[in-house]
C-alpha cells in the first residue's frame, strides 16, 4: 500500500519572491490526488520540495517520519527511493538508450543479475507502449515517447508514491485520454500514493480521488474531488470553466476595475456536471483505494459543503446501482 | 557583491569537502572513473607534449644566456631543469587539464543540470556528486600526477637538445649540475603540485557545471568561468605552495 504524504505549514520563495505560502495537506495514501493551478503558480516546485530538490523556508513533508526539507541528507536520499517522479520532458539521460535510462534505478539500487533487469524493463517497456524504441537514445524520439518512457523509469522500482509533473502537456487530447487510463491502471496495480500536477481539465475531471488548487501564492482547496468541483469560489470556478471572466488573468491577477467591468457583462454559466471516475482497464485487479477514501469521504462527510456533500452522496448512490462506470475501452498501449 | 563572492566561495569549498568524503563511500564508480580517466587523458597527452617541448627550451635558452652572462655556465642544467621540474611543468599540466578537460567536464554537467538530468538522478536516490563528480575530480588529479611525469621528462629533454645542440653547451656538465643542484624532493614537489592543480581544476568545473545560471547561455558562461576561476586559483595556489617549499625544503646547492 501507498505511503501517506503529510505536508505542513510549507512555505517557499526564491529571493523576495514569494511562490506559496503555507501549504497544508495530506495526500492519503495509495489515492490519487491532482494539484491544479493556472501557469506559473509554483506547481513544479511544489512537487520538487516533496521529494526534496528544492528546500523551503519554513515547514515540513512528512513521509514515513522523515521530514524531507530538514532531516539529515542520508535519510532523504533513503526516503527517495520510495518515489517515482515523471519529470516535465522526462529528464532521460541524453548518452544513455531507452533500455540503459529505464534500467538505471535497478542497476544501481539493486544487485539483480541483467537477465532479470531486462525482464522488468522490457515489462515497464511494454506497459507504457514503446517495444521497439528501447534501443532508441532521447534525442531520436518524440517528446511524448520521452515523457512515457520517463514514467517507464518512475516506475521501475515499485514505487510507493508516484509524482507527475504535467503529464498532459505536449500531448495530444488521445493520447492524453490513454495517458489517464494508464495512470488509473497503476494505481490499480501498484496501489501506490500519486499526485499528478497539470493544467488539464480532462485529467483533472476524472483521474483523481482528491483535488487542490494553488493560485496567488496559496493553496485555495485540497479536498475530495467533488468538493473542488461543485466549488464556487471564483478562481476555482473560472479555471474549471477555461473562462477569461474571472480572477485569473494574463500575467497572473486582476486589477479591481477590470473586474467590476466584467462583472456587468458576465455572460451566464452553465452548472458543471461531475463527470464519473475513470475504473481500472478489464481484467485489472480493482483499486482498492475506492474501498479506502469511501470511508475516509464518509467520515469527514459532515465538514463538507453542501453542494460537495450531494454530489458525493449521489456518487456512491450511482456506484452501488450500477457497478462500473461507463469506461472508454483504453488497453495499456498509450 | 562581496557576500556573493563569498558565497560562491563557501560552496565550492563545501563541494571539495563533500568530494572528498564521497570518494570513500562505496560503491565506488569504477566504469565512469576510467571512462573519464581516458576521456581526460587523450585530450591532454598530445598538446602538453607539444606544448612541453619549446616551453623546456625556451627556459633553457633563457637560463643558458644567463648564466653565461655570469660565468656560471656549467650550471645551466641543474637551474633549467629546476624551473621546468618545479614550475613550468605542473602549470603546463594544470592549465592543460583545466582547458581541455575542465572545460569538457563543466559543459557536460551544465547540459545535463539544466535538462534535469541531475535532478532525476537526485530523485532516485543516486547522488550526482559521488555518481559523476569524484570519478571526474579523480579522474583529472590522476591524469595531472602522470601527464607531470610525461612533461617533466619531455621539457627535460627538450632543454637539454637546445642547450648543448644550439648553445654549445657540454653534455657532460649539463648533467652533472643535476644531480649537483636538483635532489629527489624537487620531483614530489612537483607531483604533489600536480595532484593538487588536478583537484582544484576538477573540482571548479565540477562546481561551475553544478550550478549554471539560466539556460543554455548560462551553460557557456559557467566554463568559460570555470576556465579563469581555475587559472586564477591554480598561479594563487601555485605561489603559495612555492614559498611554503622554498622554506620548508632546505636547497641542496646551500
Amino acid at each position: 500500500m501507498g505511503v501517506e504524504v503529510v505536508v505542513e505549514g510549507l512555505t517557499k520563495s526564491f529571493g523576495k519572491q514569494s511562490i506559496w505560502r503555507d501549504v497544508t495537506l495530506t495526500l492519503p495514501a495509495g489515492e490519487v490526488s491532482v494539484m491544479l493551478g493556472p501557469s506559473g503558480t509554483g506547481k513544479t516546485v511544489f512537487l520538487k520540495s516533496l521529494v526534496g530538490l528544492l528546500k523551503p523556508e519554513k515547514g515540513r513533508v512528512l513521509i514515513n517520519g522523515v521530514d524531507m526539507v530538514n532531516s539529515p541528507e542520508r535519510e532523504i536520499y533513503e526516503t527517495r527511493k520510495l518515489f517515482g517522479l515523471m519529470f516535465q520532458d522526462g529528464a532521460l539521460f541524453g548518452s544513455m538508450s531507452l533500455f540503459d535510462n529505464i534500467a538505471f534505478p535497478l542497476r544501481e539500487h539493486t544487485r539483480k543479475k541483467e537477465s532479470e533487469i531486462r525482464r522488468i524493463v522490457m515489462e515497464r517497456i511494454e506497459i507504457v507502449g514503446l517495444l521497439g524504441a528501447e534501443g532508441k537514445l532521447p534525442g531520436e524520439i518524440s517528446g511524448g515517447m520521452r515523457k512515457r518512457a520517463g514514467l517507464a523509469r518512475a516506475l521501475v522500482l515499485d514505487p510507493q508514491i508516484i509524482l507527475c509533473d504535467e503529464p498532459d502537456s505536449g500531448l495530444d487530447p488521445v493520447r492524453t485520454a490513454y495517458l489517464s487510463q494508464l495512470l488509473i491502471d497503476l494505481n490499480a496495480q501498484l496501489d501506490a500514493t500519486m499526485l499528478i500536477v497539470t493544467h488539464n481539465l480532462d485529467i483533472a475531471a476524472t483521474v483523481p480521488d482528491n483535488m487542490g488548487m494553488l493560485f496567488r501564492r496559496e493553496l485555495v482547496t485540497f479536498g475530495p474531488r467533488e468538493v473542488l468541483l461543485t466549488s464556487e469560489e471564483p478562481v476555482v470556478a473560472q479555471f474549471l470553466d477555461g473562462r477569461r471572466e474571472g480572477p485569473i488573468g494574463m500575467s497572473e491577477e486582476k486589477d479591481a476595475a477590470t473586474l467590476a467591468a466584467e462583472a456587468n457583462t458576465a455572460r451566464p454559466v452553465e452548472p458543471r456536471r461531475i463527470v464519473p471516475q475513470l475504473e481500472p482497464s478489464p481484467g485489472l485487479p480493482h483499486r482498492r483505494a475506492v474501498t479506502r477514501r469511501r470511508e475516509r469521504v464518509l467520515g469527514m462527510i459532515d465538514q463538507l459543503p453542501p453542494a460537495a456533500r450531494t454530489a458525493i452522496l449521489r456518487t456512491y448512490a450511482d456506484s452501488t446501482a450500477t457497478p462500473t462506470a461507463p469506461v472508454p475501452a483504453a488497453g495499456s498501449g498509450a | 557583491m562581496i557576500g556573493g563572492a563569498l558565497r560562491q566561495t563557501g560552496r565550492l569549498f563545501a563541494l571539495a569537502v563533500e568530494v572528498g568524503r564521497a570518494i570513500f563511500r562505496r560503491p565506488f564508480q569504477f566504469r565512469e572513473f576510467v571512462e573519464q580517466f581516458w576521456f581526460v587523458a587523450g585530450v591532454t597527452i598530445l598538446p602538453a607534449a607539444l606544448v612541453s617541448i619549446p616551453f623546456g627550451a625556451v627556459i633553457a635558452l633563457q637560463v643558458g644566456s644567463l648564466t653565461r652572462q655570469l660565468g656560471a655556465q656549467s650550471f645551466t642544467g641543474g637551474a633549467s631543469v629546476l624551473a621546468v621540474v618545479q614550475q613550468a611543468s605542473p602549470l603546463i599540466v594544470a592549465l592543460l587539464i583545466a582547458g581541455a578537460g575542465g572545460s569538457a567536464i563543466c559543459a557536460d554537467l551544465g547540459s545535463r543540470k539544466i535538462r534535469e538530468e541531475l535532478d532525476a538522478m537526485e530523485v532516485m536516490g543516486v547522488s550526482p556528486v559521488q555518481r559523476l563528480v569524484v570519478p571526474r575530480v579523480l579522474a583529472t588529479m590522476g591524469v595531472a600526477v602522470l601527464l607531470n611525469g610525461l612533461v617533466s621528462v619531455v621539457g627535460t629533454l627538450g632543454g637539454y637538445f637546445f642547450n648543448v645542440i644550439m648553445q654549445d653547451g657540454t653534455p657532460a656538465a649539463y648533467l652533472s649540475s643535476f644531480s649537483s643542484l636538483a635532489q629527489p624532493a624537487d620531483l614530489y614537489i612537483s607531483e604533489l603540485k600536480a595532484l593538487v592543480f588536478g583537484f582544484i581544476a576538477g573540482i571548479v568545473a565540477a562546481y561551475r557545471g553544478l550550478n549554471p545560471r539560466g539556460g543554455p547561455k548560462g551553460v557557456g558562461d559557467a566554463v568559460n568561468q570555470s576556465v579563469v576561476i581555475t587559472f586564477l586559483l591554480l598561479f594563487f595556489v601555485n605561489m603559495v605552495m612555492t614559498v611554503l617549499y622554498l622554506r620548508i625544503v632546505p636547497p641542496k646547492g646551500g
